[in-house]
This record gives C-alpha cells, sequence and structure tokens, in this order.
C-alpha cells in the first residue's frame, strides 16, 4: 500500500516536472584565466568568471538563484539597472610598457550604471544603488554624491543590448583615493558560485595578490543576446580580475614564471558547476620561427586569435578535460624564457596617453594631456572625458589642442561647467588623432579656497583629479573576423565589435594630485574675534560721531595722575596741565 | 581750465597704455587686490566662451557679471584695452564736471549762511573762498586718474571700472539736479553691484536741498518728491532687470549675480573682511554671519542720514567708502573710487588727528599685500595668516580714514557756529570734546 501510494506520488512528480512548459531558467558559468606575458618582463594574469542566466529579471518575479548571485540579482531587479560597471583598482596600468590592455580600470573606485528608461528618479536610484553596493563590497562607494558623479554623453555607450540610449540614464562616477584591500577582495569571492574553494578562484589568495604593481578587480552586469535571434535577453556578470606580477618584487630578477610563483598554490580540480574553465596562456612571437616561451606541462591544444589587432596564440589547458590531470593531481604551468630578454622589441601600443600638472605656486596651474597615436597610417577620432573637481575652476577659454604644432579644432565638445560645491566640471571632446602624431591638450585653471571643514584631515596630501577617459575605435592591422561569443574565450568577448577592421579600447591616464591653498586650521576662534574686532572698530568710531556732539570741555579737577604730573611738571619749571 | 585736464587725461592714457604693453599687464591681471571674482576680466572672457559653445554663461560658478556685460562686451571684445581706458576718462570727467558744480552750490550756500549770520564771528579762516576751490575738481579728476589703484585696475580690465563710471556719472546727475537721469544710473549702478542701493538716501538729501523741500517728516512735498524719485528708481531697475531676461531668456543671472554677492560661497582671498572669515566658520552659524555681515553694509545709511542731512555730499562720500571697505568682494579700483574725493574736503585738513599714521599704514599695507601672498602662494614659507593680518590692518587703517575725516568735518562744522577761537569761562583757550 505504501509503496503504491509512492510509486503514484513519484508519477506525479515526474509527471508535473516533465509536464511543465517553464522550468528554471537556465543559467551556465564560465572561468577562464589569461596569463600574459608582458614586454617588460612583468607578467598578467587576467581571470574571468562568466555566469549567464537566461531569464528577464525585470519581468518575472524570481526567487531561485543558482549561479548568478542573489545580491546583485536583487539589486538589478530592485534598481531597474539595465548595465553595472564596477571596478576596485590599485596601481595605474603602464601602457606605454606593458602593451595595451584588455579592459583596464582607473586606478580607484570607479562605477557607472545605465538604468532603465521606466526610472523616474535616476539621481536618487543612483544614490541608493551606490550605498548599497558600498556595503555589498565592503568600499567606500558611499562617498559618491553629486559631487563627483557626472553624465557623459558621448562616452561609455552600453556594452549590452540596448535599445533606447538616453544619456540621461547613465551615471558615472570615479573615487580615485579609494584604496583596494582584502576586505574588498573577500565579497568580491564570495559572489563566486564556487567561491574560493575550487577551479580558478582557488588560486585567488590576497597575501598574493596584493603584493603586485596592479591589482584590478571589476565586477560587470550586462544584458546580451539569448541567442543569433535575439528575441529574448539573457544576464550576464563578469567579474575579473587583473594583476600584474612584477619581475624584480615577485620574480626577483628572473623572467621565469610558474603559477605556484605567482599565486603560491596550483589548479587541482575544475569548479564543479562550470561548463568551461581553461587557461590560456600567451605565446604569441614576434617573429614566425623562434618561440621565445617554453610553457611546460605541454598543452593540449593552441588557439588562434585575433585580439586588439594583433594575431596571437594561446596554449591552451583545459580543466574540464581528464587527460589534463593524468601526469600530476594539481595543474602547476611554467613559462621559461628560451632566449634573453634583451632581444624583445617593445612594440608601442597604438594609443597610449599621459597626464599631468603644470605651473607652480598655489594659485593657477594647468593639465595636460598628451595623447599618441602610433599607427604609422591611419588616423583615428578619440573621445577624451575629463571630470575636473569644482574647486579647481577650468577656464574653457584657455583650452588648446595642439598637434604636430598646428592648431586641433575638435569636432565635437560638450562642456558643462561646474557648480561650487555641487557638480564637478565635465569636458568631452571628439578629438581627430592624424597618424603618427601627439595631441596636446591643455587646460588652465584655478585654486579654489575651501572651508575649514571641507579639507580632508591631511590637507596638504592634496586633492585628487579623477583619471581622464579615453575611449577610441583603433584601427587594426589584420582584418578581425567577428566569432561568436559563446565558442570565443572571454578575453576576446569584452567589448562588442562592431566590424573586423579596428577594435574598441578604453584608457585611463593617470589620476592627478593637486594641492590647494589651505587656511590656518587652528585659528577659527581667533580669525572669527579679530574680524570681528575690525568691524566693531568702525562701529565703534561711527557710533560715537553720530551720537555724541562736541563740547567745550569744562576743567576739572583732575585725577592722581594729573597732580602727580603737575608736581613733575612745577619741578621741570614747565606750565600745568 | 580744460587745458590742464586734457594734458592730466594724455597722461593718465599713456601711462596706461605703456602698462598695457609691458609684461606687468599679466602680473596685475593675476592679483587677488585688483581682481575679484565678481569683476575679473578673465571671467568675462569665460562667460563669452561658454556663449560661444552654446551653454549659458550662468550655468556654472564661474561667471557672475550681470547680462548687459555680455552685451557690451560680445561687441566690444577686440577693444577691450580701449573700452576701459575710455571709461577711466569719463569718470574723471564726470566728477570733474560735478565736483565744479558743486564747488558752486558750496559756494553759494556759504553765502546765504553768512549774510543770514549763522557763523560765529572769527570763522573767517575757515570760510572757503574761490581762490582755494579752483583746483579742486582738477585734483580730484587726477586723484582718480593717476591713483595707482585706478591704473592697475585699468591695466587687469576689471569690470569695477565700470561700475565706477556708472556712479561717477550718477553723481554728475544728482549734483545737476536730474531727477530721472539720476535715478537712471542709480538703477544701473544698483543692478551691476547692489551696494550703490545705499547712494539713494544722500542723493535724494541733496536733490531735495536743490528744490528747496525742507526734509520734515510732516511735509507734503517732501512724501511727494521722495516717492517720485523712488518710483523712478524702481521702475528704471525693473526695465533693466527685465531686459537681462530677455537677452538670455532665463532668470539664473538673479541667483547668479545677486545670490553670489549676498550669500559669499566663493572664499577667494581679496582685500576685504568676508573671506576668511568664512573660511574659518563654523558651518553652523554660517548663515546668521553671512547676515550680520551684509546688514553692516546698509546699516549705516539711516543714522548718517539723520546726522548729516544738510551734508548730503559728505554723506554721499562716507557712504561709498562704507560699501568700498564692506562690500564682499571689494578691489582697490572701488577704494579709488572714494580716494578720488578727497581733494574736495582738504579744508579739513587742519582738523585731521591721524591723517600721517594712516597714510602710512595704507601705503605700507599696500606693499605688502604682493609680498605676504608671494610668500603664502608661491614660496609656501608664510601661511594665510599673514596675508589675512594685512587685509585686517587695511581695512583698520581705511575705516580710521573715514572717521577722521568724518570727526574732522563735524568738528569744523562746530567751530563754524561757535567760533574758532574759543574760551572757557576763565578765560583760557578751550578744549573740543566729543561727550
Amino acid at each position: 500500500m505504501a509503496g503504491a501510494v509512492a510509486a503514484v506520488l513519484g508519477l506525479s512528480l515526474l509527471l508535473g516536472s516533465t509536464g511543465g512548459s517553464t522550468g528554471p531558467p537556465r543559467d551556465s558559468l564560465r572561468e577562464e584565466l589569461l596569463l600574459s606575458p608582458l614586454p617588460s618582463g612583468d607578467l598578467a594574469a587576467t581571470f574571468q568568471f562568466r555566469a549567464r542566466w537566461d531569464s528577464e529579471l525585470h519581468r518575472e518575479g524570481v526567487s531561485h538563484y543558482r549561479l548568478f548571485p542573489k545580491a546583485l540579482g536583487q539589486l538589478i531587479s530592485k534598481f531597474l539597472v539595465r548595465e553595472l560597471h564596477l571596478s576596485l583598482t590599485q596601481g595605474f596600468w603602464r601602457t606605454r610598457t606593458w602593451g595595451q590592455p584588455y579592459l583596464q580600470a582607473p586606478a580607484g573606485a570607479e562605477l557607472w550604471v545605465w538604468f532603465q528608461d521606466s526610472v523616474t528618479d535616476v539621481d536618487r536610484a543612483w544614490k541608493e544603488l551606490s550605498n548599497i553596493l558600498s556595503g555589498i563590497f565592503c568600499a567606500s562607494l558611499n562617498f559618491i554624491d553629486s559631487t563627483n558623479t557626472v553624465t557623459p554623453t558621448a562616452s561609455f555607450k552600453p556594452l549590452g543590448l540596448a535599445n533606447v540610449t538616453d544619456h540621461h540614464l547613465l551615471r558615472y562616477a570615479v573615487l580615485p583615493r579609494e584604496v583596494v584591500c582584502t576586505e574588498n577582495l573577500t565579497p568580491w569571492k564570495k559572489l563566486l558560485p564556487c567561491g574560493s574553494k575550487a577551479g580558478l578562484a582557488v588560486l585567488l589568495k590576497a597575501e598574493r595578490l596584493f603584493h603586485t604593481s596592479y591589482h584590478s578587480q571589476a565586477v560587470h552586469i550586462r544584458p546580451i543576446c539569448r541567442d543569433a535571434s535575439c528575441l529574448s535577453v539573457s544576464w550576464e556578470l563578469r567579474q575579473t580580475l587583473t594583476v600584474v606580477f612584477d619581475t624584480f618584487s615577485i620574480g626577483q630578477g628572473k623572467r621565469d614564471w610558474s603559477l605556484f610563483k605567482m599565486f603560491s598554490r596550483t589548479v587541482t580540480e575544475a569548479c564543479p558547476l562550470v561548463s568551461e574553465s581553461k587557461i590560456y596562456v600567451d605565446i604569441s612571437s614576434k617573429t614566425q620561427e623562434n618561440e621565445l616561451l617554453e610553457v611546460t606541462p605541454l598543452p593540449l591544444s593552441v588557439h588562434e586569435a585575433s585580439v586588439q589587432g594583433d594575431r596571437r596564440t594561446y596554449a591552451v589547458y583545459d580543466l574540464l578535460s581528464p587527460s589534463l590531470f593524468n601526469v600530476s593531481r594539481s595543474l602547476n604551468v611554467q613559462l621559461k624564457w628560451k632566449r634573453p630578454q634583451d632581444s624583445l622589441d617593445l612594440s608601442t601600443p597604438v594609443l597610449h596617453a599621459q597626464r599631468y600638472v603644470s605651473g607652480y605656486g598655489l594659485q593657477t596651474g594647468e593639465i595636460s594631456t598628451l595623447i599618441y597615436n602610433t599607427h604609422p597610417y591611419r588616423a583615428f577620432p578619440v573621445i577624451l572625458l575629463e571630470t575636473v573637481p569644482w574647486y579647481l575652476r577650468l577656464y574653457v577659454h584657455t583650452l588648446v589642442i595642439t598637434t604636430k604644432g598646428k592648431e586641433n579644432k575638435p569636432s565635437y565638445i560638450h562642456y558643462q561647467p561646474a557648480q561650487d560645491r555641487r557638480r564637478p566640471h565635465l569636458l568631452e571632446m571628439l578629438i581627430q588623432l592624424p597618424a603618427n602624431s601627439v595631441t596636446k591638450i591643455t587646460i588652465q585653471f584655478e585654486r579654489a579656497l575651501l572651508k575649514w571643514t571641507e579639507y580632508t584631515p591631511d590637507p596638504n596630501h592634496g586633492f585628487y583629479v579623477s583619471p581622464s577617459v579615453l575611449s577610441a575605435l583603433v584601427p587594426s592591422v589584420i582584418a578581425m573576423k567577428a566569432e561568436d561569443a559563446e565558442q570565443s574565450p572571454l578575453f576576446t568577448s569584452l567589448f562588442p565589435s562592431s566590424d573586423g577592421s579596428s577594435y574598441f579600447v578604453r584608457l585611463y591616464t593617470e589620476p592627478l594630485l593637486v594641492n590647494l591653498p589651505t587656511p590656518d586650521f587652528s585659528m577659527p576662534y581667533n580669525v572669527i574675534c579679530l574680524t570681528c574686532t575690525v568691524v566693531a572698530v568702525c562701529y565703534g568710531s561711527f557710533y560715537n560721531l553720530l551720537t555724541r556732539t562736541f563740547h567745550v570741555e569744562e576743567p576739572s579737577r583732575g585725577g592722581l595722575a594729573k597732580r602727580l604730573a603737575n608736581i613733575i611738571r612745577k619741578v621741570r619749571g614747565v606750565p600745568p596741565l | 581750465m580744460a587745458a590742464p585736464l586734457v594734458l592730466g587725461i594724455l597722461v593718465a592714457v599713456t601711462v596706461r597704455a605703456v602698462l598695457y604693453r609691458s609684461s606687468l599687464a599679466g602680473f596685475i591681471s593675476e592679483r587677488v587686490e585688483v581682481t575679484s571674482p565678481l569683476n575679473a576680466w578673465k571671467r568675462v572672457v569665460e562667460g563669452l566662451a561658454l556663449l560661444d559653445l552654446g551653454v549659458s554663461p550662468y550655468s556654472g560658478d564661474v561667471f557672475h557679471e550681470t547680462p548687459l556685460i555680455i552685451y557690451l562686451f560680445h561687441f566690444l571684445i577686440e577693444y577691450s584695452e580701449l573700452v576701459f581706458m575710455i571709461t577711466d576718462v569719463l569718470t574723471a570727467v564726470a566728477l570733474y564736471l560735478a565736483v565744479q558744480d558743486f564747488n558752486k552750490v558750496v559756494f553759494k550756500k556759504q553765502k546765504l549762511l553768512m549774510e543770514l549770520d549763522r557763523y560765529a564771528s572769527d570763522v573767517a579762516e575757515l570760510i572757503r573762498t574761490p581762490m582755494e576751490m579752483h583746483y579742486i575738481p582738477l585734483k580730484v579728476a587726477l586723484f582718480y586718474l593717476l591713483n595707482p589703484y585706478t591704473v592697475m585696475s585699468c591695466v587687469a580690465k576689471s569690470t569695477c571700472a565700470i561700475n565706477n563710471t556708472v556712479i561717477a556719472f550718477f553723481i554728475l546727475a544728482t549734483i545737476k539736479g536730474s531727477t530721472l537721469l539720476s535715478a537712471i544710473f542709480l538703477a544701473l549702478a544698483t543692478y551691476q553691484s547692489l551696494y550703490p542701493l545705499t547712494l539713494f538716501a544722500p542723493a535724494l538729501l541733496y536733490l531735495l536741498q536743490l528744490q528747496f523741500i525742507p526734509v520734515k517728516l510732516k511735509s507734503k512735498g517732501f512724501w511727494l518728491y521722495t516717492t517720485q524719485y523712488a518710483a523712478l528708481y524702481l521702475c528704471s531697475l525693473v526695465v533693466i532687470v527685465c531686459l537681462s531676461f530677455f537677452l538670455l531668456n532665463s532668470w539664473d543671472f538673479i541667483l547668479s549675480v545677486y545670490g553670489f554677492i549676498l550669500c559669499v560661497p566663493d572664499l577667494t582671498p581679496n582685500i576685504g573682511l568676508f573671506w576668511y572669515f568664512f573660511a574659518e566658520m563654523f558651518e553652523h552659524f554660517n548663515l546668521f554671519f553671512v547676515c550680520v555681515f551684509q546688514i553692516n553694509v546698509f546699516f549705516y545709511t539711516i543714522p548718517l542720514a539723520v546726522k548729516l542731512k544738510e551734508h548730503p555730499i559728505f554723506f554721499l562720500f562716507v557712504q561709498l567708502a562704507i560699501i568700498s571697505i564692506f562690500k564682499s568682494y571689494p578691489t582697490v579700483g572701488d577704494v579709488a573710487l572714494y580716494m578720488a574725493f578727497l581733494p574736495l574736503w582738504s579744508h579739513l585738513y587742519r582738523f585731521l588727528r591721524n591723517i600721517f599714521i594712516l597714510s602710512c599704514v595704507l601705503i605700507v599695507c599696500s606693499l605688502l599685500f604682493p609680498v605676504l601672498w608671494h610668500l603664502w602662494i608661491y614660496a609656501g614659507s608664510a601661511n594665510s595668516n599673514f596675508y589675512y593680518a594685512i587685509t585686517l590692518t587695511f581695512n583698520v587703517g581705511q575705516i580710521l580714514l573715514i572717521s577722521d575725516y568724518f570727526y574732522a568735518f563735524l568738528r569744523r562744522e562746530y567751530y563754524l557756529t561757535h567760533g574758532l577761537y574759543l574760551r572757557r569761562k576763565d578765560g583760557t583757550e578751550a578744549m573740543l570734546v566729543l561727550k
């Protein structure tokens, strides 16, 4: 009897589960590690964890989260976020010596969000969103307010699906003073389904990751097409972490690298929840015959891709293939250089930039940006976005753009002047960079004196100016074919590619540190007293002159002092007072 | 009399032209004593550049000039140096003509009072003669033109010079007795920088005197004329403000210009008292002290009007000085305007008590301003307290100068009516005290 009931129950459950047309939404996870040796001998390791969830978060009421983290899913549905990009970075990517980055982030914290067009009060949503993100990632994102938020008009176009692009739905803020440390890494790792227990995330140990020249961790959420017909929308969450290991501090001067040397751990297994887990090692060489780099263990396959206008070769280690862990239980990828390093030629990237402050004294200054286009024959335009805090008053009539000694007029300028204590300056320009040229953009500013409570506790450290952003479609030397995003490695599908002849690059310049004149912080009471004394001097003098009249002085008997003075005068023989 | 004035004008124009072409022009236009966020030329150019970019100049916080200045310099930006030299010359000529007419009025009044036997018998030394008053207009014009403060203001192309021109024309119109023109120029001056509102009272008193209307609160003629003048003034102000609205089709300029003057958000150092005070102010008391400091400028008008109702031009001088000292963003151009009137009161010299010390204080402070600024901002070896101290001393010097002149004026009036050589009851020489 009980058996028959159990069988009926089991059958009904089976029927029920297969009878329903809508099952739980499908989600998938891919993880990938890219090791690319840099021309200067350092090594860049880029982790990417991509969770893709075929669900329409905004329409259906979702309660069951599997691979997609619940904290972020709830955030997207509550604030009607269309795209969210948050990065926390320590260090600066030196484009000139390290080459073009796959995904650069500015020093500090950067947050940019596209909201859905059904959001009525974007500023309120932005404020609440930044506060909640500050709690999720243990970062001081709550310092994001109207004084460092801007609404760019041309830069930061959506990276995912977009049908409406009213730029009033976009908000962008950078906190250059923000520091990244272990307490930011831990919640970032917690968003991964396997945590740091299995798969590539095992390598993410804080004491090695923060012993680097550049550490950048980011979260990117965007909607993508579910399939080729693009009838429905899936949500993609990419968590990227890029670190650059320095030859001299980690490598002890030698240019040989291994997973154990970098992360002090090796990979033992793939995360059981992933559908793809691969390690790519960039073994491309400048000349065809000589291979500079030797990787052990021998890669099972080699992948060729055209990335950033270059044809590159990658050694692939697929952690899900059973033959990988046949020889040893753990995988320690080792890179050895076959030739000594001085024969490496440093290929300068096509687009790189630097920015600095010039001038002396605490009254005025000048911000100069130099943009280099090293392409031998192609010119291309670049969009420059500068956000300058309100206390450095920019004078846009002093904006001068010169290329090769001649004036270069930008074809599009959007300038929003700052309002004191309310919003920063926003300057966006579309500048045409001629081939093989250096473009210099200078603008003068005046330093404001702030109220004594508006200075940071260490006022003589200076104030940070957030990095400027350069976005460009750089023409590539070779033709790149558009590959299917699902089949190609994750690092090739970071930015949507429109055609095969150019690739999208977003570069950030250095943040600037600018000193402001300071009042004396120990003097508020003294200043109030002294200034009020001066006002009282005026008041007193005028009061006397207005209310009193002249009288002939009646002789008085004189006080003690007068009598003493008279005695002395009589002794001297001078007439008395 | 025209020839020395023309000569003086030529010399002044030459000095300015030479300075424009020299390397000092850049140095002077950067000086915070000469330019302020309200009237810097750099900001006028910035406002016009913003207009060219299609952005309203008032959308940011860098441009605080009135729309009529935009309109004026939209056409005259190429000839800006010429414009500022011409404004200085116009100010000097207006002051010259005004003081010339004023001297005639003073002389007539003095004659009337002498015939009415209002003066004591032994005050012959104090009576002013046409001989001594002959060169005063020229001195006033030259005092303005050749004052280093004015020259620096002109070379820096600070729009304070335009403000001074409008006030000078207002004074000329008032002294000539034209109610309409006086109201129009006063409205223009108020529109430009708000504080000349307080000059309404001395102008009204002077015009009443010219019309022989006694200042009695019960008199119907007094109220009739006052309402007439006030109505003209307010109507012209409203017309000018509405014209400014139509220039850019927005009311943004009211908050940018008048809100800025009254709320003092920008703490750029200048020669005034506001900047360091509000840089070091506790946030809680900010609004209270802003109100106190602004009321301080307008506060002396009524008491001065009561005391000096017989002498409206001296009242005008004291009021101008109070505006220059206590306005929110003073510059040396404002100081130069009231200093131009000092030759008018040169007959008070014998009653001034501290003139030597005060002139030394003012000269030394003017020389120390750039030195201590350099030490704070460029050398880094001094801090803001040094510059603040010189600001305090300069303002105390100015305040004591004005009150000294006020004291001397009142003392002379006393002597005129009570006799110069006063004797006490027992025949010894008397001392005058203010009790």
